[in-house]
C-alpha cells in the first residue's frame, strides 16, 4: 500500500492469471511442490553472532549486537532483546529509505514475538546488576534481496546470528562491588547465549478465497496470493506465535492443516540451523587452535594438540575432549609403564579445567613413544588423518617430522629412531625403559 | 500468581467461559459518516468512519476499481495506568496494518471504486483486548457509515493461565505470561480473517483456545446484530414522527 506510485511494482493481469490457473492444478510456477521450500544456504560471517541467509532469491543478513544498559522499571533482573528491521531499497523498488514501513514493522514484530514471548532466548541470564545493569542484545536484520517470504528467512537469520553470538564475559567488582567490569575477548572467553529451542517461522500463501495453500511463496506469488499466514513452531511442537493479519478469510480446517504441516517442518529446519553452527563453530576453533601462542614445537602430534584444544571453552570442545579422554585412556591402558604425571595432567584437566593459559612446557616432559604407537595401531587410520589434519595447523618444523613419524609409526618400526632423536632426554626414561616392559613379561612366564 | 481459583472463578469473579460485559453505541461523533463506542469490560474504545470520500493522496492508491480503505490505530496517552509516552510506536503501526486489513476483508470493495474509506480508532481506556474491541467498534461504525459489507466482522481474545482455557482476557490475565490468542471472524460466512498468537502454546492446547475464542466472537456477533437492529428501529421511529 506504500511507497511512491513510481516506484510499485505492478503485476500483469496475463501473469496473475497464469499463476492462479497453475495452482488450481496444483502447480507452481517454479516447479517446485505446494509445500516444498526453496534452497535454503546458511553462512556465517568473521565477527560473532553474524549471520546470512538465502532461500532461493531471499536474501538475508542478521547481527546481533549486546550493550550494557539500564533495565526497565517493571522488569529490574531481565535483560531485554530488541529487533530492528532495515528494508534496504536495493531489495525492492517499493522499499524506501528511512523510517520503516508497515511491512518492516510487521516483520519485526512477528519475529520479536517468537523470540522474546516464547522465552527462546532466557533474558535473565542476561542480567549483570540486578536494577542497574543488563545486559540489551540487539538484533539487526538487513534485507538485501527480496524475493519473496522475507520473514522465513529473515527469522532463520536472527536464529542463526543469535546462536553464533558470543557476548564478553563481565565480573561484578569495584570497591563496593557496583563496578561491573567488561573483560576483552583476549583476555576472557566470550559467553553464548542461553538459547532455550528455535522457534522457525513458515509462511504460508492462500489463493482461490483460502482454498488452496502454499509454503514459501516467491515475490510473484506474494503479489497474487489473497492472504498469507505465518506460523511460529519450535522442534518441540510448540507453537510459539501465529500471525494472520486480516486479509481473506479461511475455514478453521485449513487454519489447522497449516499448523500442522508447519509443526511436521520444524525438526527437519532446526537441523539444518544446528548443523551448519556446529560447522560454524568446528571451524572457528580449529582457527583459534592455529593461532595459539603456547602451541609452537610439540614432539608427537596426537595428544598434544588434544591438550591445547582442551584449553578453549567451548560446547564444541567436549567433543574434542572427549576425543582427547578417549586418547587418553588407550594411552593408559596400552602400557603399564606409562608416565603417570603427565598422563594424570592430560586426563584431569577435561574435568578440572579451570582456565588461563596453559601451564605444560612440551620440552619438560618426554614422550612415551611405545605406549603412542600402541594407541596408533590400534585406532588405525583415523588417528593418524586427524593428527596429520591437526599438524597442518600448527607451525615449525618438529611438528612436520611428528607427522611423518607419526604416520610411519604404525608400520614401520625403523621410524622408531626418528622419534626416539627429537624426543627429550631428561634421565628418567630412556629406550631401554621402553623395552623394558616385554623383558619382565618373558621374565614372568619363565 | 493464581488466575483461577479452585471453585473456577477468575480475578474479576468471571467463569473461564464468560465475556466481560459488552456496552455498544452507534453515532456517537456527529462529524463522522459512522461512529461507534465499543466496551468489552474497562476497554473502551471508539471509532469513526469517514467515507465513501475522493481520494485525498493519489500515491497511495494500489487498485483502480477497489476503494483504497485506510486504518489508523492509536491509544491516548491517559488509556492506559501509565501515561504513555509515543502515542505511534511500532505496535501502533503494526496494529493498524492488521486491523486495516481485516476491515478490507469484509467491506466490498469492488462497489466503490475511485475513493477512500478511512477508519479512525482511538483506545480511551486499555484493559486487555483493545485489538478486538477496535475490530468489533469498526464493524459498528462502518455499518453505520452504510458501507457494504459482505459480513460483520467480529472478534475476541482468549487465553491460556493455570492450564485453563479463558476467554477475553483482561490486563493482568494478558500480561500474565500466558499465551493470547486473538481471533477475528466473519459469523455468517464462518471464516477466519485474523489469527494472532504470542507466548508458547502446545498444539492440543491451542486448538481448545482457538475453538474458544470463536465461540466467543460469535456471541459478539449476536450482541452486535441486537444493537444495529436497534439502532435501525430508533431511526425509523424517528423519521416516522
Amino acid at each position: 500500500m506504500e511507497g511512491r506510485l513510481a516506484n510499485m511494482w505492478r503485476l500483469t493481469v496475463n501473469e496473475s492469471k497464469f499463476v492462479e490457473t497453475a495452482l488450481q492444478s496444483e502447480l507452481r510456477v517454479d516447479g517446485r511442490g505446494l509445500y516444498d521450500y526453496r534452497k535454503l544456504t546458511i553462512k556465517f560471517g568473521k565477527e560473532y553472532g553474524s549471520s546470512e541467509v538465502q532461500l532461493g532469491q531471499t536474501h538475508v543478513m542478521g547481527f546481533v549486537t549486546a550493550q550494557l544498559v539500564q533495565p526497565y522499571k517493571d522488569r529490574p533482573n531481565e535483560g531485554s532483546l530488541s529487533i530492528f528491521t532495515e528494508f534496504s531499497p536495493m531489495a525492492d523498488p517499493s522499499f524506501e529509505p528511512g523510517r520503516p514501513g508497515e511491512s518492516a514493522v510487521e516483520l519485526g514484530r512477528i519475529i520479536d514475538r517468537g523470540l522474546r514471548e516464547s522465552r527462546a532466548v532466557d533474558t535473565e541470564s542476561l542480567c549483570v546488576l540486578a536494577g542497574k545493569m543488563v545486559w540489551s542484545v540487539r538484533i539487526d536484520l538487513h534485507i538485501l534481496d527480496n524475493g519473496g517470504n522475507l520473514v522465513d528467512a529473515a527469522n532463520i537469520a536472527a536464529l542463526a546470528a543469535l546462536v553464533t553470538f558470543r557476548r564478553p564475559d563481565c565480573t561484578v567488582g569495584g570497591e563496593n562491588g557496583q563496578e561491573v567490569i567488561i573483560h576483552p575477548p583476549e583476555e576472557r572467553e566470550p559467553l553464548p547465549l542461553i538459547i532455550h529451542h528455535l522457534p522457525i517461522a513458515f509462511t504460508f500463501g492462500f489463493f482461490n478465497k483460502g482454498n488452496i495453500v502454499v509454503m514459501d511463496p516467491t515475490y510473484v506469488e506474494e503479489a497474487v496470493m489473497c492472504g498469507r499466514m505465518t506460523v511460529t513452531v519450535n522442534a518441540n511442537g510448540d507453537i510459539c506465535a501465529i500471525q494472520k493479519p486480516g486479509e481473506e478469510g479461511v475455514s478453521h480446517s485449513v487454519i489447522l492443516h497449516c499448523m500442522r504441516l508447519a509443526s511436521s517442518r520444524a525438526a527437519a529446519t532446526t537441523k539444518i540451523i544446528r548443523e551448519e553452527v556446529e560447522a560454524y563453530n568446528r571451524e572457528r576453533s580449529l582457527q583459534k587452535v592455529k593461532r595459539h601462542p603456547t602451541l609452537a614445537k610439540s614432539v608427537v602430534s596426537g595428544p598434544t594438540v588434544v591438550v591445547k584444544e582442551e584449553h578453549r571453552k567451548s560446547s564444541d570442545q567436549e567433543k574434542a575432549a572427549e576425543i582427547s579422554r578417549e586418547h587418553v585412556e588407550r594411552l593408559k591402558l596400552s602400557s603399564e609403564e606409562l608416565r603417570s604425571t603427565k598422563v594424570e595432567e592430560v586426563a584431569a584437566s577435561p574435568t578440572n579445567f579451570k582456565g588461563g593459559p596453559s601451564k605444560w612446557d612440551p620440552y619438560s616432559e618426554a614422550m612415551d613413544v611405545d605406549s603412542l604407537k600402541a594407541s596408533l595401531a590400534s585406532k588405525g587410520d583415523s588417528v593418524t588423518k586427524s593428527s596429520s589434519k591437526k599438524t597442518t595447523n600448527g607451525s615449525g618444523n618438529a611438528e612436520k617430522d611428528a607427522e611423518m613419524s607419526v604416520e610411519e609409526v604404525t608400520g614401520d618400526l625403523g621410524k622408531k629412531d626418528t622419534v626416539e632423536a627429537t624426543k627429550q632426554n631428561d634421565g628418567e626414561m630412556t629406550l631401554k625403559d621402553a623395552v623394558k616392559p616385554k623383558k619382565k613379561r618373558k621374565n614372568k612366564n619363565n | 500468581m493464581e488466575y483461577v481459583n479452585p471453585e473456577g472463578l477468575r480475578l474479576d469473579g468471571r467463569r473461564f467461559n464468560e465475556m466481560r460485559q459488552i456496552v455498544a453505541e452507534v453515532g456517537v461523533v456527529s462529524k463522522a459518516d459512522g461512529s461507534a463506542v465499543f466496551e468489552m469490560g474497562n476497554t473502551k474504545v471508539i471509532a469513526a468512519v469517514y467515507g465513501p470520500r475522493e481520494i485525498q493522496n493519489k500515491s497511495l492508491q494500489n487498485k483502480n476499481d477497489h476503494a483504497l480503505v485506510l486504518c489508523e490505530y492509536s491509544m491516548a496517552q491517559f488509556s492506559t495506568g501509565d501515561r504513555r509516552r509515543q502515542k505511534f510506536d511500532r505496535r501502533s503501526t503494526e496494529l493498524s496494518l492488521v486491523i486495516r486489513q481485516t476491515m478490507e476483508a469484509c467491506i466490498l470493495t469492488e462497489l466503490l471504486p475511485h475513493s477512500q474509506i478511512d477508519i479512525f480508532l482511538q483506545v480511551l481506556q486499555a484493559d486487555g483486548g483493545t485489538r478486538s474491541a477496535c475490530i468489533n467498534a469498526a464493524t459498528l461504525a462502518l455499518a453505520d457509515a452504510g458501507i457494504p459489507m459482505r459480513d460483520l466482522a467480529v472478534s475476541c481474545s482468549a487465553g491460556y493461565l493455570n492450564s485453563t482455557p479463558l476467554l477475553d482476557l483482561n490486563y493482568v490475565e494478558d500480561t500474565a505470561g500466558g499465551a493470547d490468542v486473538t481471533v477475528g471472524i466473519l459469523p455468517k460466512l464462518d471464516k477466519v480473517t485474523l489469527l494472532q498468537m504470542d507466548a508458547k502454546l502446545p498444539m492440543e492446547t491451542f486448538e481448545t483456545v482457538f475453538a474458544l475464542a470463536s465461540e466467543g466472537c460469535k456471541a459478539i456477533a449476536e450482541r452486535i446484530r441486537e444493537v444495529l437492529q436497534e439502532n435501525t428501529k430508533q431511526l425509523e421511529y424517528r423519521r416516522a414522527a
